[in-house]
């Protein structure tokens, strides 16, 4: 199993425990600075970024830029990196990462074709690294660390973990508990495509044994069967903490991809109604509205109290 | 991309996939052609990319020339699901032995791609019985592979080595085209013994586009939606009179959610992703202005960094350029939202705190 926080905290006999260095694949483009600048001011140590023919130059005038991944590893010695590249070159930056000894991989682009992801993922279960995405807002734990494209304002320290599919939606929600007095312990976002380098299950299996969690919200929407996949492992681990959920897309029609390339109902795989009953199946409830997450929540606490 | 069966029999073709005589046509004049060089009997079959077509009587046999000129014009005015033929197919009738399933399918909870066969078919995947299901990684089967699904089918002697080279093909068919779905369905035994696909449906991964120019041919995009995806939008035409935008997929299905339970129709979803500027919430209007029957707007913004008056800006420059006469309701999260309701005073735009309100305030106004 993922030990997620060891990668994201380290041990606090670790010399940068709660400092982990990262690099940023794509540090030089439009979304890649302005991203990286607001991962520095939340608090996110990036310790270098690569764009080739860019090496030897310096981002803001502090943050020293390689040609390559593995010129960065061996400066840095870092562990995690988030990727900016266009989606037609995520395959070779992603590559070049995990051969040059990344364990976190955070894929941002949208667009980046299966075969390519999944040619990644073979290599990424070969190096026993972690790929979250592609397609990602990121994860993060508030108030500590940010690999990604979150807002900081929606989201405070606290004891929930939220798992998401959508981006807007894991704003939306974060900002609903926070708001409701629920911080989030860490917010892990799944991705929209059809294939995810941590899925639904795995993102759990990663937070399920978090000593202090207080809740779980799992935030999900139309295609594949991943949330069935998690209710049914809820079931038998016999999961018991406050566990709430949303599904976007009860009103999509069928056969359509609705902006995510893994939104989309084929016949009935893939549909909001499976879900549901299945949540329902887990004694989970279902949101209907973003804004009701922490109501549910709430409710959920009081019985297990 | 869901290809017609008339397209994926292309690519069957190319790749040695054994086929029945069909010929496709838009009109009936040249439907008649195609009939005489087929010759009867053979069946007319709707082209339209989603499933459920015989039941709804988009295949049709026909026998001779009264019948062809009865059934031909029926069959082209057909709406299934909501859609319009794009052509009809004319293909030989067959004589049939027995009907079996295969495909070769993306599996996204498992992460790889899978065969399911079956040596009874020609039903609805969900009610196909005895369904074999092998993994096969990035699409490779192996020789190996593809005789133990023939053997566990119970294929004997020419139709096995037949399925197997099928199965094969299909295979290279489904790497080098990168589909996340090929099914023949029914695969069908003839009398002879030989192997014969009669319908065909593949899907392409569509983010795999740009590594298959030859694919682009098949690419079927209404002028708004081209236009859409050029400024980096998603946008799906639906048959409400509410339009609805936002930023992230998420974010605008859970808004048609919450119109649909408030009884409102959507008209679009329309996504312009993650951040909002004046340009391209400016380039949503122009879209949606272009879309029939929108009597209203519904915008739901989530911009933890976003300026709202950078969104307000975009809405009075669209009411200045009279490219919308259209009220708008909309939910601004970001900084800024005082100034910006101040800006839209007056203006057509109602700003709301909360999505609910935004929303029960359209389908409100809709109605009046």
């Amino acid at each position: 199993m993922t030990d997620i926080f060891g990668l994201l905290k380290g041990k606090p006999e670790d010399s940068d425990y709660e400092n982990k260095g990262v690099i940023v694949q794509g540090i030089t483009g439009a979304y890649g600075s302005l991203h990286t600048k607001q991962m520095i001011a939340y608090g996110t140590n990036v310790v270098a970024g690569v764009t080739p023919g860019k090496g030897g130059q310096k981002f803001d005038d502090k943050i020293p830029i390689y040609n390559t991944m593995q010129e960065a590893v061996d400066a840095t010695n870092a562990k995690i990196s988030i990727v900016f590249v266009p989606a037609k070159f995520f395959l070779g930056a992603a590559k070049e990462a995990l051969n040059a000894g990344i364990k976190l991989l955070v894929a941002i682009p949208e667009h980046v074709p299966i075969r390519d992801t999944m040619e990644t993922l073979d290599l990424a279960i070969q190096k026993g690294a972690v790929v979250i995405g592609p397609n990602t807002p990121g994860i993060m734990i508030p108030e500590l660390i940010k690999i990604g494209i979150m807002p900081p304002m929606p989201f405070k320290a606290g004891k929930i973990a939220v798992l998401s599919k959508s981006g807007t939606l894991l704003y939306e929600i974060s900002d609903a508990l926070t708001n409701s007095g629920f911080g989030q312990s860490i917010t892990i976002g799944i991705g929209g495509d059809p294939i995810n380098g941590t899925r639904l299950i795995d993102a759990f299996e990663m937070v399920k044994d978090i000593p202090d969690m207080e809740g779980l919200v799992i935030v999900g929407e139309i295609g594949g069967d991943s949330e069935e996949i998690l209710a049914q492992r809820i079931i038998d681990s016999g999961f018991n903490k406050p566990t709430v959920a949303y599904i976007a897309g009860r009103a999509a029609p069928k056969e359509k991809r609705m902006g995510h390339a893994g939104a989309i109902v084929m016949g009935n795989y893939g549909s909001a109604e499976s879900k549901v009953s299945m949540f329902n199946k887990a004694n989970i409830p279902v949101a209907k509205r973003p804004a009701e997450v922490p109501v549910l929540l709430a409710g959920k606490m009081e019985k297990s109290d | 991309m869901q290809l017609l069966e008339f397209q994926a029999k292309e690519l069957f073709r190319e790749y040695g996939i054994n086929l029945l005589d069909s010929i496709s046509s838009t009109n009936i004049e040249e439907g008649r052609k195609h009939a005489k060089e087929i010759g009867y009997p053979f069946v007319i079959k709707i082209q339209v990319p989603v499933g459920g077509r015989g039941k709804a009587g988009g295949i049709q046999k026909c026998q001779n020339d009264d019948e062809f000129e009865l059934k031909y014009p029926q069959v082209m005015d057909l709406t299934i699901k909501g859609e319009k033929a794009r052509a009809i197919l004319l293909e030989k009738m067959a004589d049939i032995k027995k009907e079996l399933y295969l495909s070769i399918f993306l599996n996204r909870s498992k992460r790889c791609y899978t065969i399911i066969a079956s040596a009874e078919g020609g039903v609805e995947i969900e009610s196909v019985k005895n369904q074999i299901i092998k993994e096969v990684g990035l699409g490779d089967v192996s020789d190996e592979l593809a005789r133990e699904v023939a053997k566990e089918m119970e294929l004997e002697g020419n139709t096995a080595e037949q399925f197997i080279d099928t199965l094969k093909k299909l295979s290279k068919l489904t790497i080098e085209k990168e589909a996340e779905l090929v099914e023949i369905n029914p695969l069908a035994i003839m009398q002879d013994d030989s192997i014969m696909a009669l319908d065909g449906k593949f899907v392409t991964d569509d983010n795999s586009n740009f590594r298959h120019p030859e694919l682009q041919q098949y690419q079927e995009k209404t002028a708004i939606e081209e236009q859409a995806e050029k400024s980096g939008f998603s946008l799906v035409e639906l048959d409400g009179d509410i339009a609805v935008v936002g930023n992230g997929a998420g974010l605008v299905m859970s808004t048609l959610d919450m119109l649909s339970d408030n009884g409102g129709k959507p008209a679009c979803f329309l996504d312009v992703g993650g951040g909002a500027t004046t340009e391209s919430v400016y380039e949503a209007l122009t879209l949606i202005s272009q879309l029939p029957r929108v009597k209203g707007i519904l915008v739901n913004l989530y911009g933890g960094i976003v300026k709202t008056t950078v969104v307000a800006e975009a809405f009075l420059k669209a009411y200045e350029n009279n490219l919308i006469d259209l009220p708008v309701f909309s939910r601004l999260k970001g900084t800024a939202s005082e100034k910006a309701k101040e800006m839209l005073q007056g203006s057509r735009t109602n700003i709301f705190d909360s999505v609910e309100d935004a929303i029960n305030a359209a389908v409100m106004g809709i109605k009046k």
